[in-house]
């Protein structure tokens, strides 16, 4: 199980999305999933190796990279996209139970019908308004809550070049330098762009569907009145 | 072989599992095998090369990281997720058995199947499905208690000492990266507790439908007993011996029926 196989489950419920829904499955997967294995992973890669104290006392090194990094961006964005994801898939199982119902039902039916079950696209309406509804509030919640983190975990999304460090074993106050601030600090504003521009995606898709869901309830209230 | 051709052997598995069993897989290979490839591994991949003890004495480092870590935690994960996938084939080579059967007796006897449907959870599968989730289960705590006795409970130090020859006396080692690898541990641990509490879950959910339909049989049946074993007799007596004779009516206005009437003519021309 990897990126592509997670690509493939995801394009998969792409037929019960909104268009807003298909966008935003875009922009994950070719903005932050695509940079994420293609250049982000490259640049955090010698993090530790290349993290370097003033100092030749053995274990300080390790000490003070930990307490600096207790969790590496790239694993943070990994769970990140993991995370986000996974409300989509269960909109994926709602729609095979429905499938896995309607089946039952034409039991008797010809071999078309069944294909055509398969293929068919539900209309976001009823349950599955609802669960679509559930897994964009999901989203966004695992969205936020992941660049809290981020921020509260690091201060913010700027890298220091120089961190001081007195814990034990170290001797003294010592000065570590890290490996690539520059360009760490570019790809976590990049990244932290990307999440708020699916956020914001999140959102506008949730407008969407609320807005849909009671103008659908209006709509046979004007009938009635008529 | 790897992660994903495994996935390809278990995707078949879906057909014939329960929806718990669907929602287990799926968790399965999101939350443990993706994290496990996309994010686990790349922490534990300096392990050795990072771990550093106080001393210059060739040799110490090698011989106190085999001491603190026998068997690194990605193999054990690696080992955990395999085991614990395996048990599904088995439903599925008892499926393919039962289609094989099928096919030989179709062959045998014109076309008329031996099983409806090969894949319905009946008699012997059920008995191979509650078998596999029971060895699913219990692969899972072993894995977990397994860990939890190598690792003296979860735990990962900044800093162990370690006094093997040919280290000249006690010296302190640091491990890489510990925090990072204690919040993959407990993510790991977590996940691997969610999936057995859903296979016990699941199994209560099979011998509980399979309970059910027993006690309805056994309802069914005893009321066919109930049938066969008593006289079905009228809930009300028949018409006539409600009816009261009216002693000034004649003998023709009795009957209320057009066929009593004419009979009771017939008799009494007969007379």
């Amino acid at each position: 199980m990897s990126w592509p196989a997670l690509y493939a489950q995801l394009v998969g419920t792409n037929r019960h999305s909104t268009s807003l829904g298909k966008v935003w499955l875009s922009v994950l997967f070719i903005f932050r999933v695509m940079v994420l294995v293609v250049a982000a992973e490259s640049v955090w890669g010698d993090e530790q190796s290349d993290f370097t104290c003033n100092t030749l006392q053995p274990g300080c090194e390790n000490v003070c990279y930990d307490q600096f990094f207790p969790v590496s961006h790239i694993r943070l964005w990994s769970l990140q996209l993991v995370f986000v994801s996974t409300p989509t898939l269960l909109v994926s199982m709602y729609v095979a139970y429905r499938n896995h119902c309607d089946k039952r039902r034409i039991l008797q039916g010809q071999e078309e019908e069944l294909e055509s079950l398969k293929k068919r696209r539900l209309p976001i309406a009823g349950a599955l308004w609802w669960t679509y509804l559930c897994s964009l509030v999901f989203k966004m919640m695992f969205e936020g809550g992941f660049m809290y983190a981020l921020y509260v975990v690091y201060d913010g999304f700027q890298m220091p070049r120089l961190v001081q460090c007195d814990q034990w074993p170290c001797p003294n106050l010592v000065d570590c330098f890290v490996s690539r601030p520059t360009e760490k600090t570019i790809f976590t504003i990049f990244m932290a762009t990307a999440s708020s521009i699916c956020m914001v995606l999140n959102l506008a898709e949730l407008a969407y569907l609320v807005e849909e869901g009671t103008g659908r309830e209006e709509k046979p209230a004007a009938g009635r009145e008529r | 072989m790897n992660w994903s051709g495994l996935e390809n052997l278990l995707s078949g598995v879906n057909k014939y599992s329960t929806a718990f069993g669907r929602i287990w897989l799926s968790m399965v290979f999101v939350f443990r095998v993706m994290v496990f490839v996309v994010a686990a591994q790349r922490v534990w991949g300096d392990e050795s090369k990072d771990f550093v003890c106080n001393t210059k004495q060739p040799g110490c480092n090698n011989v106190c990281y085999d001491h603190i870590f026998p068997i690194s935690h990605i193999r054990l994960w690696a080992l955990q997720l395999i085991f614990v996938t395996c048990p599904s084939l088995m439903v599925m080579a008892h499926v393919k058995y039962r289609e094989g059967k099928d096919r030989k007796y179709m062959a045998g006897h014109q076309g008329s199947h031996l099983y409806a449907n090969p894949g319905k959870k009946r008699g012997g599968l059920w008995w191979t499905y509650l078998v596999s989730l029971v060895f699913k289960a219990g692969f899972d705590t072993s894995f977990l208690y397994i860990l939890y006795r190598i690792y003296h409970g979860y735990d990962l130090p900044k800093l162990s000492k370690c006094s093997l020859a040919p280290c000249p006396n006690t010296v302190d080692c640091f491990i890489s990266r510990p925090t990072e690898k204690k919040i993959f541990m407990l993510f790991m641990v977590v996940s691997s507790a969610i999936c057995i509490l859903m296979c016990i879950l699941e199994m209560i959910y099979l011998i509980g439908k399979r309970i059910l339909k027993m006690i309805n049989i056994r309802n069914e049946n005893q009321r066919v007993v109930f049938a066969d074993q008593h006289e079905l007799t009228a809930i009300t007596p028949p018409r006539s011996q409600y009816r009261r004779a009216d002693p000034t009516l004649a003998e023709s206005q009795l009957s209320l029926s057009k066929r009593e009437k004419t009979e009771g003519r017939q008799k009494t021309t007969l007379l």
